[in-house]
């Protein structure tokens, strides 16, 4: 009992615990408005050096460099969106894990609902050219087909193994 | 049977059989591509500098300590003359590797080279600099990384190729080698001298 209670107690701790990313105490801002604001805009910037990670839970020089500038930024009195311009302008819109919705990326975010409708499309068409009989499985038997279907049935020497 | 019932029979044929096609096309993009992708001179950490025909950001970094040459300054980028802008640092090893590439066009004297000295103590910065020789015209010291930002600059080594006006024109990204001196460097510095 007193063990169960210790391992519930362990995994609603472990779980408790705020992921902590890289950011060191000594980076962080006293405002904790702004720190959280830092955070969010932090975790949507892409680290240039381990490209799949962003730049709040990266270990990188570079990494620790742009969160300083981010705060820097938030400081200096910038708005979310003008921290971001200012790194973009610099990195381009890679840095951005999630990619601006423009002309370029278009292609990006409509792909999938295009290809989803053109499978759509492409199975509509099918099924609308399929010939009637095939959806049964079956074309109906043509008379010669019935007459030697009710020959078999009557004549029980036909189908039975002889004894 | 008419002509025209024969072309309309013929026509059908026709498209069932494009649709044979429509594997063999299918073959195409996908393996162009993992042609694309799976090319291994093809770095997918290098990425298109968005600081391409735009000015040279604005900074000044003051000079190395215990090197002979001045500071840099984005009015040195605009003299008229073509630049190279090399960001370095005595940590990188892959600035050791280009390192020679360096010193020999400093040598021929076509292009005067500038070395933005990236996040590097200075001690330790110009003791490479004595031991391997300075290539160098003017070096300016990043020791925040922060001029490195302005620039878009993601490791190091990077060079920029520098018009007479003070416009970055041409970025490589990594150490440079005798492919992309003699292919691509070198003779957009002929283009841009005109």
């Amino acid at each position: 009992m007193r063990r169960g209670l210790a391992t519930i107690l362990l995994i609603v701790l472990a779980f408790a615990a705020a992921p902590a990313g890289a950011v060191n105490p000594d980076e962080m801002l006293d405002d904790p408005v702004l720190e959280a604001r830092a955070r969010d805009i932090s975790t949507g910037l892409r680290c240039l050096v381990c490209q799949n990670q962003s730049i709040d839970n990266s270990n990188a020089g570079l990494a620790r460099d742009l969160r300083l500038l981010v705060r820097e930024r938030l400081v200096a009195g910038d708005s979310d969106d003008e921290v971001r311009a200012y790194i973009v302008a610099r990195y381009g819109d890679f840095v951005l894990l999630r990619p601006p919705f423009k002309p370029e990326t278009y292609f990006l975010w409509f792909g999938p609902g295009l290809i989803l409708a053109l499978g759509v499309i492409g199975v509509a068409v099918y099924l609308r050219r399929r010939p009637a009989a095939s959806a049964h499985g079956f074309a109906p038997l043509d008379p010669e087909e019935q007459a030697r279907l009710a020959r078999l049935l009557d004549d029980e020497d036909g189908l039975a193994p002889k004894s | 049977m008419s002509a025209t019932a024969k072309d309309t029979i013929k026509d059908g044929i026709v498209a069932r059989r494009l649709i044979y096609l429509a594997p063999i096309l299918f073959f195409v993009v996908v393996s162009g591509y993992f042609l694309w992708g799976l090319n291994p001179e093809r770095d997918p950490r290098v990425l298109p500098s968005v600081m391409i025909d735009k000015p040279a950001p604005e900074f000044t970094a003051g000079p190395l300590a215990g090197t002979a040459v001045p500071g840099l300054a984005t009015a040195d980028l605009k003299s008229g003359q073509v630049t190279l802008f090399n960001v370095f640092a005595s940590w990188c090893i892959p600035c050791r590797a280009e390192h020679p590439f360096l010193m020999d066009l400093a040598q021929r004297g076509e292009v005067a080279i500038f070395g933005l000295n990236y996040k590097n103590k200075p001690e330790e910065a110009s003791a490479w600099l004595r031991d391997l020789g300075n290539p160098y015209t003017r070096i300016g010291t990043d020791e925040k990384g922060r001029i490195g930002i302005d620039w878009g600059v993601s490791g190091v080594p990077e060079t920029f190729v520098i018009d007479g006006t003070g416009r970055i024109r041409y970025r490589h990204w990594g150490p440079i080698d005798k492919d992309a001196l003699e292919r691509t460097i070198l003779p957009l510095i002929e283009e841009l001298r005109g």
